[in-house]
C-alpha cells in the first residue's frame, strides 16, 4: 500500500489533465491490441485444432454426407481443403470474418444461423447470473471480512467454500430432485428444465412470466457457485486493506464503523476484486454450458454438448470460436471501466 | 568424537536449513484447524483409492457380474447405497471411482504445474521479447473459457484415459504461470540474487539455485489448490462424456446418473454420494492448498 501512495503522491505532481487523457489512450490501445492477440490466437487455435484431425478431414468433416466423389471435391474446394495449408488458413480466415463458420452435420442449416439462434438464452442466463452473484457474493465477502473470525465469517467462509467445492451441474441436479420433482412432502415448484412451456405465446406477459420461471433454478445454480467464487475474492481484498493506516485515520476521525468500511475500505478494496470477476466472466460460461445441459436450456452450451455425441465438428468449432471471442470482449471492457475508475493501472 | 566434527559442506548447510524450514512450516501447519481438517479428508480417500482392491471386489464392476437388482434403494439386499442401473453396488462404484478421479487431478496437476512454473519462471527471470511472449501467450491461455476449449481438445485427442488428464493439464497452467512470474520477478531483484549476479554466477545459476528454490514453496500451496480445480474439471469433462467410457469415475457415476433421470425417478442415492465425494475431496484439496498458502506467504497469517 505504501508505495501505491507514493505513486498517488506522483500523479498529484505531474499536471493531472493532460497526462490522464493521454495515458487512458495508451491504456486502451494497448488493452485493445491484447484483446485483439487473443482474438487472434483463438483463431489460429481453432483452425489448427480441426485441421489436425485424424484422418481426411473432408471426409471426417462431411462425415458420410457425400455419396460421389464429385460431391466430396466440391466441398474440399468450397473449404479449401485442396489447397496447401497457408493457402487454407487464408480461405478459413475469409470464411470466418464473413461469418461462414460451416454447415451444421446435424442440422444442415448454416453453424452461424444455429448460433445466433441460441445466443439468446446463454445471454440472459450468464448476464443474470453474473450480475446476481457479484451483487451478493462482493456483500457476502464484505461481511465476513468485517467480522473476520467470529461466527458469522466461519459461517458465511465454510458455505461459500463448500460451494465453491461443488460442480456446478451437480448442485443443479439437486435443485432439480428437490425443488421441480419434489422431495417427499415437498411437491415440485418449478418446471424441470427448457426455457419456456409449450403452450405459452410468445409476446405476452405470462410468456415472460413463463420464462422467468424456467430461469429460477439454473439462474440459482450459477449463482449459489459464482458468488461463492466472488465472495472469497472479495473477503481476501478487503482483509488487505483491514489494518491499513488510512483505515485508523478515518476511525481517528470519528467516522462511524460502517461508513468507514463503505466509503473507505470497501471502495479501496473492490479495485482488485473487479478485475479478478472480469478474468471469472469465463468460468461463468463454462458453468453455463453444463448448467444448460442440466436444464436443456436451448443455449450455445447445450448445442455445444450436443454436437459432442455426433460429433459435428463445425458446430463445435463455432461454438468455440463465439464463445471464447464474447469472453474476450467481456474481459476487454471491463478492464477499460476499471482503467477508468483507478488511474494507477494505466501505468 | 563431537569435538572434531568436520566443517560441514555448502550442501549439508543447505539440507539442514531445508529441514529446518520443512520442521517450521509443519509446525504452523499443525496449529491450523482447517487445514489438518483438509489433511484427514485427504488421507482417507487417498487410503480408499490405494486399498481400493481390499475394501470392495473388483469383480463388482463388471456389469455382466451384478448381482443386485436395478436401481435398489439402500439397505435393500445388503447395499449400504443401493445399486445403479446395471446392479452394481454404488459403494463398489464409488470406491474403484475415487482411483480414477483422483488420479486424473494429480497427474494433470504435474502437466500443470510443470508447464506453468517453467513458462512463470522464465517470463519473469529473462527480458525482452521471449519472456513478452510467453507473457502474452499467458495471457490468451488465462482468458480462453475452460470448458469449450477443452471439448474441442477432447473431441479432437479421442476418448481416453490420458487424453483427457492432457486436456486438464494443458489448459490449465495459465495462473500458475501467472502467480510464479510475479514472485519470480520480485524475487530476482532481491539483494542475494544480485550479491550472486555480482558474483559471476550464470543465469541457470541464478535460476536452479536461488529463484526456484524460493518460488518452490508458493509452487506447492497451488499445487493443491489446481488438485482441486483439476478433480472438478476431470468430473465435468466425464460428466459430458468426454471421459474414458471404459472407467468408472465419480463424474462419469454422474453421467450414467444423469442419462437414467435418477433425480427424476427419485433415485437419490445414485447422485447424492459421488457428488458429495467430488465436494469432500476439492475441498480438502482447497483447505490444505489455502493453509499452505497462509504459511508461506506470511502477509496471509492470521486470516
Amino acid at each position: 500500500m505504501t508505495d501505491l501512495a507514493a505513486q498517488g503522491a506522483d500523479a498529484a505532481h505531474t499536471p493531472a489533465t493532460v497526462g490522464r487523457r493521454r495515458s487512458y489512450g495508451r491504456y486502451v490501445l494497448g488493452k485493445v491490441l491484447g484483446s485483439a492477440g487473443s482474438l487472434a490466437f483463438v483463431l489460429v487455435l481453432g483452425f489448427f485444432l480441426f485441421r489436425v484431425l485424424p484422418g481426411d478431414p473432408a471426409r471426417t468433416l462431411g462425415r458420410g454426407r457425400f455419396r460421389t466423389e464429385a460431391q466430396l471435391e466440391e466441398f474440399r474446394a468450397t473449404y479449401g481443403l485442396d489447397q496447401p495449408l497457408p493457402q487454407q488458413f487464408l480461405t478459413y480466415l475469409k470464411n470466418t470474418f464473413s461469418g461462414d463458420l460451416g454447415v451444421s452435420l446435424r442440422y444442415r442449416v448454416p453453424v452461424s444461423d444455429l448460433i445466433l439462434d441460441r445466443l439468446w438464452p446463454t445471454l440472459l442466463l450468464v448476464g443474470i447470473a453474473t450480475l446476481l452473484a457479484t451483487v451478493i457474493g462482493v456483500y457476502l465477502g464484505v461481511i465476513s471480512a468485517w467480522n473476520r473470525g467470529k461466527a458469522t465469517d466461519k459461517v458465511t467462509t465454510g458455505t461459500t467454500l463448500t460451494l465453491y467445492s461443488m460442480p456446478e451441474w451437480w448442485l443443479g441436479l439437486l435443485l432439480i430432485a428437490a425443488f421441480a420433482v419434489g422431495m417427499g412432502p415437498l411437491p415440485g415448484i418449478f418446471p424441470t428444465g427448457g426455457l419456456h412451456s409449450v403452450d405459452a405465446e410468445p409476446g405476452t406477459i405470462g410468456y415472460v412470466g413463463d420464462t422467468a420461471l424456467h430461469l429460477v433454478l439454473p439462474v440459482l445454480t450459477l449463482v449459489l457457485v459464482y458468488l461463492a467464487d466472488f465472495s472469497l475474492i472479495m473477503r481476501s481484498s478487503l482483509l488487505d486493506e483491514i489494518g491499513e493506516d488510512y483505515l485508523t485515520t478515518a476511525r481517528a476521525k470519528g467516522l462511524r464503523d460502517v461508513v468507514v468500511r463503505r466509503r473507505h475500505a470497501v471502495r479501496n478494496a473492490l479495485l482488485p476484486t473487479t478485475t479478478l470477476i472480469a478474468l471469472s466472466i469465463g468460468f461463468v460460461v463454462s458453468g453455463a454450458i453444463t448448467v444448460e445441459t442440466v436444464f436443456s436450456i436451448p443455449g450455445l452450451g447445450l448445442l455445444a454438448t450436443e454436437a459432442l455425441t455426433i460429433p459435428d465438428y463445425w458446430v463445435l468449432q463455432g461454438t468455440f470460436l463465439v464463445t471464447s471471442a464474447g469472453v474476450i470482449l467481456a474481459n476487454l471492457l471491463a478492464n477499460l471501466v476499471y482503467g477508468l475508475l483507478d488511474p494507477r493501472v494505466r501505468s | 568424537m563431537s569435538a572434531s566434527t568436520p566443517a560441514l559442506t555448502p550442501r549439508q548447510v543447505t539440507r539442514r536449513r531445508r529441514a529446518d524450514a520443512v520442521r517450521r512450516s509443519w509446525a504452523s501447519f499443525r496449529s491450523h484447524r482447517s487445514g489438518l481438517f483438509g489433511l484427514a479428508l485427504l488421507t482417507f480417500f487417498l487410503l480408499v483409492a490405494l486399498l481400493a482392491p481390499l475394501l470392495a471386489d473388483g469383480e463388482g464392476l463388471e456389469v455382466t457380474k451384478a448381482t443386485g437388482g436395478v436401481l435398489e434403494s439402500p439397505g435393500s439386499g445388503g447395499y449400504v447405497l443401493g445399486t445403479d442401473e446395471n446392479g452394481r453396488s454404488i459403494v463398489t462404484l464409488l470406491i474403484w471411482g475415487s482411483r480414477i478421479s483422483l488420479f486424473v487431478g494429480l497427474l494433470a496437476t504435474v502437466i500443470s504445474m510443470v508447464i506453468g512454473t517453467l513458462v512463470g519462471l522464465m517470463s519473469g527471470f529473462f527480458e525482452g521479447w521471449p519472456a513478452r511472449i510467453l507473457y502474452r501467450v499467458t495471457e490468451w491461455f488465462l482468458v480462453i473459457p475452460f470448458i469449450p476449449l477443452a471439448i474441442v481438445l477432447a473431441t479432437v485427442l479421442g476418448r481416453s484415459l490420458i487424453n483427457i488428464v492432457i486436456v486438464i493439464g494443458i489448459t490449465g497452467w495459465a495462473s500458475t504461470a501467472m502467480l510464479i512470474r510475479s514472485q519470480t520477478l520480485s524475487i530476482k531483484e532481491r539483494p542475494y540474487v544480485e550479491r550472486a549476479r555480482v558474483l559471476g554466477a550464470g543465469r541457470w545459476h541464478q535460476m536452479s539455485r536461488h529463484v526456484l528454490p524460493n518460488v518452490m514453496p508458493m509452487v506447492f500451496a497451488n499445487t493443491t489448490l489446481t488438485v482441486a480445480l483439476a478433480i472438478l474439471a476431470e468430473t465435468t469433462l466425464s460428466f459430458l462424456g468426454l471421459g474414458d467410457p471404459t472407467r468408472v469415475s465419480w463424474g462419469s457415476m454422474l453421467e450414467d446418473a444423469f442419462d437414467v433421470g435418477a433425480m427424476t425417478t427419485g433415485a437419490w442415492w445414485y447422485i447424492v454420494p459421488p457428488g458429495v465425494c467430488v465436494v469432500l475431496v476439492v475441498l480438502a484439496f482447497t483447505l490444505v492448498g489455502q493453509a499452505l498458502e497462509e504459511i508461506f506467504n506470511p502477509r496471509l497469517r492470521g486470516r
